[in-house]
């Protein structure tokens, strides 16, 4: 989105301005809304990944990017960007292109190259890792009192156990 | 109280001196951060969940090679000036010594101590591997860690991503989780005022720095700790090579600067560093900030040859044990702030008058 008033730089920030024809919205860059002495939230970060954040804030909608939850620690986006911590390793698959983006701006780089790296062979088929897997998720709702998320995973695994 | 001989080398001989440029470069330590998969990070996770990282941590640990050896220390269980001398020692952050009020010690927090390595359990990641050595020796540093990571690694399975490698806690440290650091004394740079030209240009190049103990600490004593910025999109290998690389043009600049300095200003700073010099040998009250300032003056008199028969080793050793837990420590009970400051003056006179005679 482009400044309404430059058409030059990203809009940052949505003025709703009233006048005699009613309201009119107009959106502006940094520098724009600064020469009108309107304050965009960007100087307002506190924690160093700040900035980063409240760009992936601007630019993930905020109805796609607040609703994303990691399915296994429960952890959102909003929470990351409060904090500037991740809550487990899957939270970077349920934030993929998000923190590909972020990744980009802090390293400028998105590709490891650095030790591969291969997850010692533990012998399990692929149905005991699901299992596993929905075992932790479940013992970690009922830790977070979740029971309707504990419920429907409880079923699962009965299921799966069947079979 | 804790027992701090029990440890290995009770986790001091990064203080010896040995390694290369060691008046100048204080010690060099890598740290490589970890994450077990199938468990929420550090500040997510549940008590539970923590304790039972350690457990499966102790066993790898136990059954490897480079750490078998390691002392366990419940970091958890101890208190809070048992955990300040830990973090005084450099062999834990403040994190996982829970020194900030606001995040106080996590249960399960713990840490590994072995000879010249460690390993921190439940701090903001699962495990942080470190290992510490003497003067300039990146290589060696690194050859140490990567030894005990492989071990860990086929005993624990490890967060890792394809395409964005080690997966941490904070995005900051993504991919090799690698930060490679050098604390180096630069008095020269500082008198000369070329400081701030070689920390810019730092920064331009891919580096960042910190003060005495690392992440927000303050720089005092003229001690920086100079890393690698950036963990991602270069391998190890090329990351370290970097830093040496310019930790080198660092030192020859900070050389360069002693020799302006005694050139132009002679008599004024061989009058400066006597004077810290006496200090440190007469004063009855220190407080660290003071002591950190004059001890950096005596070490830029040793390094200058202007003071004989005080050696480097000794230097360090002051820098750590004149700090307020390991002289509480000393002393066997909790020290004020003053007695702290008169038990400080009295130890490092002592020192002194140990090393060059009365």
């Amino acid at each position: 989105m482009l400044c309404d008033v430059c058409g030059e730089r990203d809009a940052v920030v949505k003025v709703t301005q009233v006048g005699e024809h009613g309201k009119t919205l107009v959106q502006m860059c940094e520098r724009c809304a600064a020469d009108r002495n309107i304050e965009t939230t960007v100087s307002l970060s506190k924690n160093p990944l700040g900035e980063f954040l409240l760009d992936l804030q601007k630019e993930t909608s905020p109805s796609t990017a607040d609703t994303a939850r990691c399915n296994f620690c429960n952890a959102t986006l909003r929470d990351f960007r409060a904090t500037g911590r991740l809550g487990c390793s899957r939270c970077y698959t349920a934030f993929e292109p998000s923190l590909r983006d972020l990744l980009r701006r802090v390293h400028g780089s998105s590709k490891h190259l650095g030790r591969r790296y291969e997850s010692p062979e533990i012998a399990m088929t692929e149905e005991q890792t699901e299992l596993h897997e929905l075992r932790e998720r479940l013992r970690r709702a009922i830790e977070a009192e979740q029971f309707e998320l504990a419920a429907e995973l409880r079923d699962r695994i009965k299921v799966m156990g069947e079979v | 109280m804790i027992d701090l001989s029990l440890l290995p080398d009770s986790g001091v001989s990064w203080l010896d001196a040995s390694g290369q440029h060691a008046d100048i470069v204080l010690s060099t330590r890598i740290r490589l951060a970890r994450n077990v998969e199938g468990f929420a990070f550090g500040a997510r996770a549940r008590d539970g969940e923590r304790l039972r990282i350690l457990a499966h941590v102790r066993d790898a640990i136990h059954a490897s090679s480079g750490l078998q050896q390691a002392v366990l220390v419940r970091v958890d269980e101890l208190p809070p000036s048992d955990r300040l001398l830990l973090h005084e020692r450099h062999l834990v952050s403040k994190e996982l010594a829970g020194l900030d009020p606001q995040h106080p010690v996590r249960s399960g927090a713990a840490v590994f101590l072995g000879d010249k390595l460690g390993v921190m359990v439940n701090e903001e990641d699962h495990l942080r591997l470190q290992s510490l050595r003497s003067g300039f020796s990146l290589s060696e540093a690194y050859a140490a860690v990567e030894g005990v990571d492989a071990e860990l690694g086929m005993r624990i399975p490890l967060a890792f991503h394809r395409e964005f490698g080690f997966l941490t806690s904070c995005p900051t440290n993504t991919g090799t989780g690698m930060r490679a650091s050098v604390l180096i004394h630069l008095p020269g740079l500082v008198l000369t005022r070329e400081i701030g030209k070689v920390l810019a240009s730092l920064q331009q190049m891919g580096l960042t720095y910190r003060g005495l103990y690392g992440e927000g600490s303050e720089v005092v004593g003229n001690f920086f700790q100079i890393s690698n910025q950036t963990t991602l999109g270069r391998s190890e290998t090329d990351l370290l090579d970097h830093l040496d690389h310019v930790v080198k043009k660092v030192i020859e600049n900070e050389e360069k600067a002693r020799r302006v300095l005694l050139r132009d200003a002679g008599y004024v700073i061989e009058d400066k560093l006597w004077r810290a010099y006496g200090t440190l040998r007469y004063a009855r009250s220190l407080t660290f900030d003071e002591a950190m300032n004059y001890l950096s003056g005596v070490r830029l008199a040793v390094g200058l040859k202007l003071i004989s028969g005080l050696g480097v080793y000794t230097l360090n050793k002051l820098l750590i044990f004149s700090q307020s837990a390991h002289l509480a420590y000393a002393e066997g009970r909790p020290l004020s702030e003053s007695e702290a400051n008169l038990a400080r003056a009295r130890y490092v006179r002592q020192v002194l008058a140990d090393e060059v005679g009365m």
